[in-house]
């Protein structure tokens, strides 16, 4: 992702433009060599470069379901790192747990960034993007469902009631055996 | 952290022993059953042996400068103590026909080379050797009404005069040969009148006694073995009719005194049979037996009260008019009247002679005095405790100057670098003694101002005697002592008892400007339809700043969970009558008590008929006096039990002011089941009545326990349980929902301990996650015991050790620190058992998920860590009971136990997970930080250099 933006994006500082598009021959100050008709030329030139376009936008989306199609790797190992901590609370389990839930809610909150460098208007990135938040919601609930299985959610009316005070007493009543 | 004292009671009667050079010492016998000896210059204990609850000691003396002896068990045992080291030296049970008055006789009496003692005990005669305790003879007196008043040993002679009175109108006179217990002599006279019990001799052939009419005084003589005797009407003596009088103290040659109600009198024996009144004091006296100071010369000592000092005076047994010493001594008001005076006389290196008295005071406390001063005094009234509660202390005000006690800084300072040494032992010895001398008066924990902890408590204890002493829980010392004034002897109250006290106001709102205080009720009388009398104590400054003698007597005392806008507690007082009486006598009591008129009631254990019975309040009283405090009692239910098969012998309720952190128990898998948790909750054990003795007197067929647990609201009877082939006797613990119960089991020839714990089934349904989400349950809405619950209960018993005096269980602020037991061993000790160990659930091969939970694999007897003793080595004589007081921090517990010693500590049954031990090493931590801080500058300045090195290159 990294590398794709330096040398495909915002990382572009300066250009210099080889292909000369103007027509008019009125325009330059030195003539066109004999033999030489500029009509030709201008119309294969501009094939070239839609041509050259529509790769890059091939490439992008391709790249983008790349992308998208990431953190499927990720649900995985994660699934395999959860299946290797057991069940039982200590701290080895809870740090896996607790990556599992960071690592997918971090992704999604940068969603837009991810995708940013293979903007483009002939590129259709909703399918991607979706495609991305689905897994990382993939991710997350295998994260809860960690959690769960280790007893940290309160899915238990014990949960709930554990420290429920006990309830007061209408009546009182006190006494015993005469002094 | 923790403090032992020891006590050894109200002192009956003292031995001197000062004759030989050494240590010199005072043995002493109590009411509480103890021979002890003092160190007469400190007051130390140096030995003490408590001897059982039965084994009253009837008399004590000193054998060849070596031995202490003393008979008990109503002379039975006479035992021999070596005086250095109190180790045993000889026993020997004295049996005899029938049951009489013990008396012990040691004089220099010789029989063959062999010191021998003279002790009449049992309706017979015996001579015991000194050196081994063998009976050498005996002689039996099998008379039927023989009451021997006497046994006389004239010095010098080799015979014994035992007189007495038989039928009660015969008077009785043996003489018998002390080398083999052959009988001379025997002579009787009848007498008109009954004689009472006491006589006097105020010579070796003379007594003075006084007929059952109190008026008559008759002198009788038996010298030479003939009975002489002349009767003089004490009105003879006195101008004024004395009324009633008995004679007080025997054994001062030529003089007894007689006691009316409003005088003590002194009167002389002259020749035969003339009696002459020398003095008549309308003073409180106390007489000491007499001393033989030299040759054929006696001294006594009499004790005079005088406002606020007391008047010693020593005279010489044939001259009254002469005094050998006269000393006044200023005395604590607190300490009340002199009830006994013991003498012993020392050589001044003038060759005077000097004296030294032991007195025992009203309160029980033992003073020594010499030369006019106090040298040392014992509390010993803290030996009987009778009730205690405690008391927090004042909040620490701002502008009160406790810099005073607090350490400055740099001392702060140096003291944890001591103890930063001592850690990583650099300490020197100094060093070390030094750290030890600061923990021992670590200043921090006797203060008297409240701490965060809530560790530093007045312990304020009430004493058989009618004292209140207020204990600082930081080291033990007495803060204030009190001796209620209103309790005391009086015209209008003649025989005063205190039984129990109660705490009155506990401020909350007002505790700068409020102290707090306490309520004594006592009684006049040992009935109980005696008069109540009400005493109110301000529990910082111990003075009596209220008492009420009541109208009506003192069945049971009620403290209400109701407060008036002063904090003043609540409290319902029920008279023999039934009425209840309601106090503090306000308007505003009564209209906050109006409120809840309805939900109060009562209730009544009657163990001797075995019946329980349930009471509510009716309207106003409808005695002929208009008290607007007063309400009859309407009787809602009683459970009879049958009285051929069940007699009550223990009930247990909750602690007022246990905090229950939770209604729920989990239990394995996330489960839930409610407690049923109710104040009102009533523990009855009862036994059949032919098992209510001593364990073993009955067959197992025909012995049973039954338990009952009861709810004193309604009188239902959530659960009763039988226990066939058990005994008591009970201790039981309630506490939360559960009882822990321990009796004797006759078939299994050991002792058991048993838990009920009590679940509210009617609860159960409340599992729905969803509705306790948005609260939708009625779990917190106030409950009725009307609505009858339905209860399920959980039991196991378990075999245990040891038998109990004791029981009680850890009690923290909130409740959520887990529970453990706290028994007080018959060895005295107290011993820490976890409540896991009593948990209904536990099995033989717990689930995983029930190991999880904390359940202990079942074991058929509960186990006895040696660890877990919190008394450590020391022992708490005659321990009586153990109170828990709650700290403010939720992990630690107070434990107050008393008995004849006191012992007091603090116990984290779940560790103090909430706070640093005491000798936690700030200055480590400090220094670690510290360290760590600077080695993190370092590191990053010289990561800088080096990466600028980098770069350069």
């Amino acid at each position: 992702m990294e590398k794709g933006k330096g040398v495909m994006g915002a990382g572009r500082r300066w250009a210099v433009d080889f292909s000369d598009n103007s027509t008019a021959p009125s325009s330059r100050d030195i003539p066109d060599p004999p033999g030489f008709t500029r009509a030709s030329v201008d119309q294969d030139d501009s094939a070239v470069s839609r041509q050259k376009k529509d790769a890059e936008a091939n490439w992008k989306a391709q790249k983008a379901w790349e992308v998208a199609q990431a953190p499927f790797k990720n649900l995985l190992m994660m699934g395999f790192m959860m299946w290797m901590a057991g069940s039982t609370v200590h701290l080895f389990s809870i740090g896996i747990t607790f990556s599992a839930l960071w690592q997918p809610i971090s992704a999604l909150q940068g969603v837009g960034k991810v995708f940013e460098p293979y903007k483009d208007n002939k590129v259709d990135l909703l399918g991607p993007k979706l495609l991305f938040i689905a897994l990382n919601l993939g991710g997350l609930a295998l994260g809860v469902w960690k959690l769960n299985t280790l007893g940290l959610l309160p899915t238990h009316a014990s949960d709930w009631v554990s420290s429920l005070s006990p309830a007061q007493e209408v009546e009182y009543s006190g006494g015993g055996i005469p002094l | 952290m923790d403090w032992h004292q020891q006590y050894i009671g109200k002192v009956k009667q003292a031995v001197f022993h000062t004759h030989k050079t050494g240590r010199k010492r005072v043995v002493a016998s109590t009411e509480q059953n103890i021979i002890a000896t003092l160190d007469l210059r400190r007051g130390e204990i140096f030995w003490r042996h408590v001897l059982g609850p039965n084994d009253v000691v009837d008399g004590i003396d000193i054998a060849l400068g070596k031995y202490v002896i003393t008979l008990s068990s109503g002379g039975s045992i006479l035992r021999a103590w070596n005086l250095p080291d109190g180790q045993m030296v000889w026993e020997s049970s004295l049996h005899g026909p029938k049951h009489s008055k013990p008396l012990l006789l040691t004089r220099n009496l010789i029989i063959e080379k062999d010191n021998v003692l003279i002790v009449f005990s049992n309706g017979r005669l015996n001579a015991v050797s000194c050196i081994d305790g063998e009976v050498l003879w005996k002689k039996d007196f099998e008379e039927e009404s023989l009451e021997v008043q006497q046994v006389i040993q004239p010095p010098g002679s080799g015979f014994i005069y035992v007189v007495g009175f038989a039928a009660s109108s015969q008077f009785e006179m043996y003489k018998i040969n002390a080398k083999n217990g052959e009988l001379l002599k025997h002579e009787s006279t009848a007498f008109s009148g009954r004689f009472t019990g006491e006589v006097s001799l105020v010579s070796s052939e003379t007594v003075v006694a006084l007929d059952s009419t109190g008026s008559i005084l008759l002198t009788i003589s038996f010298h030479n073995g003939k009975i002489s005797s002349q009767q003089t009407p004490v009105s003879n003596l006195l101008e004024d009719s004395p009324g009633l009088a008995v004679i007080i103290h025997p054994s001062v040659t030529g003089i007894f005194a007689i006691k009316t109600d409003a005088a003590t009198i002194f009167i002389r024996v002259i020749g035969e049979g003339k009696l002459e009144v020398v003095e008549k004091t309308n003073h409180e006296t106390v007489v000491s037996d007499a001393l033989s100071i030299s040759e054929g010369q006696q001294a006594f000592a009499l004790v005079q009260h005088a406002g606020s000092s007391i008047h010693l005076t020593v005279k010489p047994a044939h001259d009254w008019d002469s005094n050998l010493l006269k000393e006044s001594i200023k005395m604590d008001q607190q300490r009340g009247f002199v009830h006994k005076v013991f003498i012993n006389n020392y050589i001044r290196t003038d060759r005077s002679h000097g004296f030294r008295a032991l007195i025992v005071m009203e309160d029980h406390s033992l003073l020594l005095l010499q030369q006019g001063a106090i040298v040392w005094s014992r509390e010993d009234g803290l030996a009987s405790i009778i009730d205690v509660t405690t008391s927090e202390l004042p909040v620490e005000k701002a502008g009160v100057s406790v810099a005073k006690v607090e350490l400055n800084l740099f001392e702060w300072l140096k003291g944890h670098v001591l103890k930063l040494k001592g850690t990583l032992m650099l300490a020197t010895p100094e060093d070390i003694a030094a750290i030890q001398h600061m923990r021992l008066k670590s200043s921090e924990k006797s203060k008297m101002t409240r701490d965060h902890n809530g560790f530093r408590k007045l312990l304020i204890a009430l004493t058989r005697a009618g004292k209140l002493f207020a204990l600082h829980t930081g080291d033990g010392r007495i803060v204030w002592s009190h001796l209620l004034q209103s309790l005391h002897k009086s015209e209008s109250c003649r025989q005063p008892i205190v039984l129990n006290l109660y705490q009155w106001l506990v401020p909350h709102h007002h505790a700068l400007d409020e102290n707090p205080s306490v309520l004594v009720v006592g009684r006049c009388g040992p009935s109980s339809d005696a008069l109540g009398v009400l005493s109110l104590v301000d529990s910082y400054t111990g003075k009596e700043f209220s008492s009420l003698s009541l109208v009506h007597s003192v069945a049971q005392v009620i403290p209400l969970p109701y407060t008036d806008s002063t904090e003043q507690r609540l409290h319902l007082l029920i008279d023999a009558d039934k009425h209840a009486h309601l106090y503090p006598k306000t308007p505003e009591a009564i209209d906050s008590f109006q409120s809840e008129f309805s939900n109060v009631y009562w209730y009544s254990v009657d163990d001797d008929n075995g019946i329980i019975k349930g009471y509510a309040l009716k309207t106003k009283c409808s005695s002929n006096v208009a008290d607007e405090f007063c309400f009859d009692s309407r009787e809602l239910w009683s459970i009879v039990l049958p009285s051929e098969s069940e007699k009550i012998i223990t009930t247990a309720t909750r602690k007022l002011n246990e905090a229950v952190h939770t209604q729920a128990k989990l239990i394995a898998d996330q489960d839930v089941m409610y407690k049923y948790i109710s104040s009102n909750l009533l523990f009855v054990a009862t036994v059949a009545p032919k098992a209510s003795g001593e364990i073993g007197s009955v067959t197992p067929e025909e012995s049973w326990l039954v338990v009952y647990l009861i709810d004193t609201v309604t009188g239902r009877v959530l659960h009763r349980m039988t226990h066939h082939g058990s005994q008591g006797p009970v201790q039981a613990v309630l506490s939360e929902n559960w009882v822990v119960y321990h009796y004797f089991n006759l078939r299994a020839h050991r002792y058991e301990m048993s838990v009920i714990e009590i679940y509210d089934q009617s609860r159960a349904d409340n599992k729905d996650v969803w509705k306790l989400v948005v609260g939708n349950h009625n779990l917190t809405s106030p409950v009725s015991s009307y609505s009858r619950a339905e209860v399920i209960t959980k039991s196991q018993s378990y075999f245990f050790t040891h038998s109990l005096k004791a029981i009680a269980v850890t009690l923290t602020v909130k409740g959520i620190t887990s529970k453990q037991l706290l028994i007080g061993t018959i060895g005295d000790q107290v011993l820490a058992l976890d409540k896991r160990f009593l948990d209904p659930r536990r099995s033989v091969n717990p689930t995983q998920a029930e190991r999880e939970e904390g359940i202990i694999p079942l074991t058929d007897s509960l186990p006895i860590i040696p660890q877990s003793y919190i008394t450590h080595s020391l022992r708490v004589e005659g321990l009586q009971s153990i109170i828990t007081v709650a700290a403010k921090l939720e992990s630690t517990t107070l434990v107050f136990a008393h008995g004849l010693d006191l012992f007091f500590t603090h116990y984290a049954p779940s560790r103090t997970y909430d706070s640093l031990t005491e000798d936690f090493s700030y200055a480590l931590l400090l220094i670690t930080i510290v360290a760590l801080v600077a080695a993190i500058f370092v590191t990053w300045i010289l990561s800088q250099r080096k990466e600028l090195q980098d770069r350069w290159r």
